[in-house]
């Protein structure tokens, strides 16, 4: 009997050694005969970060819908395969491995968060199927100890990027001589333009006076205001989302804190006028991909379309998700053939495309190259825009 | 000094939002021990209901109030009927998992329906927005608002508790519900009766929050939620008046661990706070250390 | 192996040896062969860390009867110290130590957390230890070293089937072991009746600590699991809602039954795997099944038996009598 247990545990073991012997992947491809090309969208639809997902979505979707009515790719229609990742970074991680290897999809759209598109990328090197996202701002997506991540894109610039304009506009338009950072410590996307922010705020002879953080959680940010209020600095930097930037800038307001209140792309959606009230957004400036003020028929068709659509004003995440979804379509139809592979150099090699988050083109590091726009809001109203950088 | 006036005012208007969740929790556990997970999903429905009463009905403050609150207390009966009461004898915990459950339900049922993002309460008119400056301190209307309405409906609840009927039912029952049974006390009615309660308390408070924040999205009950229970077990659990005192110390600790330099660490110390109480008084401030008997 | 008036091929514990090698090769033939794709062992890794965590908090939860709600947080020191040790040390080695090290590190985090809050009772020790998992999360949320909410990127990925089914299989048998040995019938004990398991001389505080600290040990273990096939962790992914799902597999597979927890953490990842094409929709199906299967079956699916295959066999004839009996009824 022994024997027999014996004889089990080699078995297992060569089983084991069978194992190990898996093959170089070759990237996925549209099959001859397909009349649809399966792109695969894998977003944050659920769990705490879902509206920046439910967001991009609704952008990517008007995208693609407008491409496929205007006869898709080379006759084919661009069919959407669609997860939900929970907000979770190993869902997002489990759901690239099926969009990839299960569905074959030609790319991915998303996730929308830095962390959950950074959780797909080493599969989508492995797979050689490129995954693009829209929102990814974190400093090190595209590029990691040096490397360059053969498959990822990203249409954004990154968060020390935006914070470093900011910075620069707040010392040298502004007249900005100490700030103060009131950060929202739970997301990387803040982290970022932190540290961007406070480097060249620091270059720029200004000093930060303080740094604060809240958590996106959070509603009531009465008591750490009240302690700046104190500190009477000249701006106040609030790297973060609209959700509380909004009632950051509210409570700020009623406190009696004038000076400016300064943020990022964070800030560009129509609810931070309801959030933060329109008397309370007098001096508020942003940085942004683009203005609504500008004149340009890209930026203006994109906002009637979307309105019409949706019956709402968009906001950053639909700008960034029609843009991303417009972009791959872009490079898709620059495809040599319709494969997984094609399609990377396609995007590697996209130049002056005219976005409406701005005129991008696609650098070495895989980055969008594109020039960041400053926005003054006055009355809750878009009231200047100035682009910087 | 002024300062710390000033965070007094911040620390107590956070405190009744957590207090008015807090009593909630403390009546449901009180009386089938039970923590109902699903009350921080009430409170988020609650605030919805006002939103929508007051952006599509141009209802006014009272009316929402009202309506919201009777709305909850629908939803808190319909919840125990369907969801709990199957599993009156069943363990504790399996309770639990369906209140967690529920609570799931509710949070991303209004996702699918409402989707994601926040909403914001029309702009306060009128008594409400008005303001008062005392030298350099602000307190809003709905501050003063928010503290009013809470006392009142502890003290009321309270009263209901002490005095009325039902309310020594309720106590019977939270002591030995056979016993109170055998004793000719509707037990059913009872315990719909305290969810009753307690939702309507949570429909309250999420009207209150909505218009005071003006901000709601479907998981806006979450961290109250958790906080709420932790002044509940912080006052003792089972005790109107220990979740209040509970409520009220956690909001005024937050405050002044923010106010004063902590911001990062504030959620941090609260739970610090939390488990030092504990272990010196295992069953919270105001609990009585209850000899188990063999 | 001895066992008086039986043969080998009879005894339980071969047969259990048999059955989870079969199990082994079977997952490890597909995989080999390419029939379960990268997607689908995706899904066994998580579906085996969860099975990792059921065990351990079941055997706090389950079986010594203390409610804990921070099992995430051990989960989070594992990843954590696990992930500190991989980015330095390369290979096969940084693995292994990784994950002595992040059990280890939980370990020692149990016993700071147990020795004081275990004196506290039910529903006061699941807030005393959710409170300790939120203070670990936070703290990571702000230290340096762990990158903030950012988290770390980039972890090297070891886990294949053989190591995962080795590190299950040992936290499993370490369970079952435990709980066959003295310390682990004082553990039942306490649930039990902990003023009678006193009274009959049991150091209740020094075995509740004991079965903490093994929980931890092994939560510890699934986080490091996790953060070695993963490439990427964050303070978020261990929070609260983390420690309610472990407590909902325990609970759903039934308190008190190890194949209860391991089935639990099946049937819940399967549905969750289904689900995922339903988007917006698919949480919602999840908590109504949830709510659903708890009021038709709040005992769990195993309640506290153990599946074996006697009680598969009992369950087949009473399947097989009822079919027989309405094959009757249809006849008259």
């Amino acid at each position: 009997m022994k024997k027999l247990l014996s004889v089990f545990c080699a078995a297992a073991l060569a089983i084991t050694a069978l194992a190990g012997c898996g093959s170089e992947k070759t990237g996925n491809k549209v099959e001859d005969g397909a009349t649809t090309i399966k792109i695969g969208l894998s977003y944050e639809l659920t769990g705490s970060v879902a509206t920046y997902g439910q967001s991009s979505v609704d952008g990517v979707k008007m995208a693609i819908d407008e491409v496929n009515a205007a006869g898709g790719i080379n006759g084919k229609t661009i069919e959407l395969v669609e997860y939900d990742t929970k907000s979770d970074e190993a869902e997002a991680t489990t759901l690239g491995k099926r969009l990839m290897g299960e569905d074959k999809v030609l790319a991915i759209l998303g996730p929308a968060t830095s962390g959950a598109f950074k959780a797909e990328i080493p599969d989508a090197n492995s797979y050689k199927v490129p995954v693009i996202s829209g929102s990814a701002t974190s400093n090190d997506v595209t590029v990691v100890n040096g490397k360059v991540q053969e498959y990822a894109f990203r249409i954004c610039f990154s968060d020390s990027f935006q914070g470093e304009a900011m910075a620069k506009y707040a010392a040298q338009t502004l007249g900005a001589k100490t700030a103060v950072i009131y950060k929202d410590s739970s997301s990387d996307y803040a982290l970022g333009l932190a540290e961007g922010f406070a480097a060249a705020f620091a270059d720029e002879g200004g000093s930060i006076l303080k740094e604060e953080s809240y958590t996106s959680n959070d509603k009531d940010f009465n008591a750490v205001l009240t302690s700046i209020k104190d500190l009477n600095a000249d701006v106040i930097y609030v790297p973060g989302y609209y959700q509380q930037a909004g009632l950051i800038i509210k409570q700020a307001r009623e406190q009696g804190i004038d000076v400016p209140i300064l943020g990022a792309d964070g800030f560009d959606s129509p609810d931070l006028l309801g959030l933060a009230g329109a008397e309370n957004l007098n001096n508020v400036f942003f940085t942004n991909h683009y203005s609504s003020l500008d004149q340009d028929p890209v930026v203006q068709d994109f906002i009637a379309a979307f309105e019409e659509r949706y019956g709402r004003e968009p906001d950053a995440f639909n700008a960034l998700g029609y843009d991303e979804a417009k972009f791959l379509c872009d490079a898709l139809s620059r495809c040599e053939s319709l494969d997984s592979v094609s399609l990377q150099k396609a995007l590697c090699e996209t130049k002056d495309f005219p976005a409406v988050t701005g005129t991008l083109s696609v650098d070495e590091n895989h980055d969008a190259v594109k020039s960041i726009v400053v926005i003054e809001l006055k009355d809750g109203e878009q009231y200047k825009s100035e682009k910087v950088g | 000094m002024e300062q710390f006036l000033q965070q007094v005012v911040n620390g107590l208007s956070l405190g009744s939002i957590y207090a008015l969740i807090a009593l909630g929790y403390t009546m449901v556990y009180g009386i089938i021990k039970l923590i109902n997970f699903a009350h921080c999903d009430v409170y988020m429905i609650g605030a919805y209901v006002g939103y929508a009463c007051m952006t599509f009905l141009h209802l006014g403050f009272v009316a929402s109030l009202c309506i919201s609150m009777l709305v909850c207390m629908v939803l808190g009966v319909i919840i125990e009927k369907v969801a709990y009461k199957p599993l009156r004898n069943a363990a504790r915990i399996a309770v639990l998992i369906t209140a967690i459950g529920v609570s799931y339900l509710l949070e991303y049922g209004m996702m699918y329906f409402v989707k994601a993002n926040v909403r914001t309460y029309p702009e306060k008119t009128g008594i409400l927005a008005m303001t008062f400056q005392l030298g350099n301190i602000n307190i809003s209307m709905l501050q003063i608002l928010i503290v009013a309405i809470t006392v009142v409906l502890m003290i009321a609840l309270q009263l209901i508790v002490k005095k009325t009927r039902i309310g020594k039912a309720m106590r019977a029952t939270s002591q030995d519900q056979d016993a109170a049974e055998l004793m000719g006390i509707n037990v059913n009615t009872t315990i719909s009766f305290t969810f009753a309660l307690g939702s309507a308390l949570a429909g309250a408070a999420g009207v209150l929050v909505g218009i005071y924040y003006n901000s709601i999205d479907p998981l806006m009950g979450f961290l109250p939620g958790l906080k709420a229970f932790v002044a509940a077990v912080f006052g003792g659990i089972g005790i109107i008046p220990g979740a209040m005192i509970g409520g009220y110390f956690i909001g005024i600790v937050e405050t002044f661990v923010s106010g004063y330099g902590g911001s990062m660490y504030k959620d941090a110390i609260v739970f610090a706070i939390l488990i030092l109480v504990l272990i010196i008084k295992p069953s919270g401030l105001l609990g009585k250390s209850t000899r188990e008997k063999v | 192996m001895k066992i008086s008036g039986k043969t080998l091929g009879q005894s339980a514990a071969f047969r259990k040896l048999v059955g989870a090698l079969v199990i082994y090769a079977v997952i490890q033939i597909l995989l080999a062969t390419g029939l379960l794709s990268d997607y689908y062992f995706a899904t066994i890794v998580t579906i085996g860390i969860n099975v990792i965590l059921a065990v351990s908090l079941n055997l706090i939860t389950g079986f010594t009867g203390q409610f804990s709600l921070g099992h995430a947080g051990f989960m989070s020191i594992g990843a954590y110290f696990c992930a500190f040790i991989t980015l330095r040390v390369e290979g096969i080695p940084g693995f292994l130590l990784g994950i002595l090290v992040g059990g280890c590190a939980a370990a020692l985090v149990g016993v700071l957390v147990g020795l004081p809050t275990l004196r506290l009772r039910g529903d006061y020790l699941a807030i005393a230890t959710l409170g300790m998992a939120e203070i670990i999360r936070i703290i990571f949320q702000n230290i340096k070293i762990t990158n903030g909410a950012a988290g770390l990127s980039n972890l090297p990925q070891y886990v294949n089937w053989p190591w995962l089914f080795l590190f299950i299989a040992a936290v499993v048998a370490l369970t079952v072991n435990f709980l066959h040995s003295s310390p682990g019938r004082a553990c039942i004990a306490i649930r039990e009746d902990e003023i009678a398991a006193e009274a009959m001389g049991i150091n209740t505080t020094r075995y509740k600590v004991t079965a903490f600290i093994i929980g931890a040990f092994c939560a510890g273990v699934a986080g490091a699991l996790y953060a070695t096939y993963f490439p990427r962790i964050k303070p978020d992914t261990f929070g609260f809602m983390k420690s309610v799902d472990i407590l909902v597999i325990v609970v759903f597979g039934g308190l008190g039954s190890i194949t209860g927890s391991i089935l639990g953490a099946i049937v819940l990842g399967l549905i969750s795997m289904f689900l995922s094409s339903y988007t917006e929709l698919r949480m919602v199906l999840y908590a109504l099944l949830l709510v659903i299967i708890m009021i038709f079956r709040p005992q769990g699916l195993m309640g506290s038996r153990e599946l074996s295959l006697a009680l598969m066999k009992r369950a087949g004839d009473h399947l097989m009598g009822l079919f027989r009996k309405k094959e009757k009824e249809g006849r008259v």
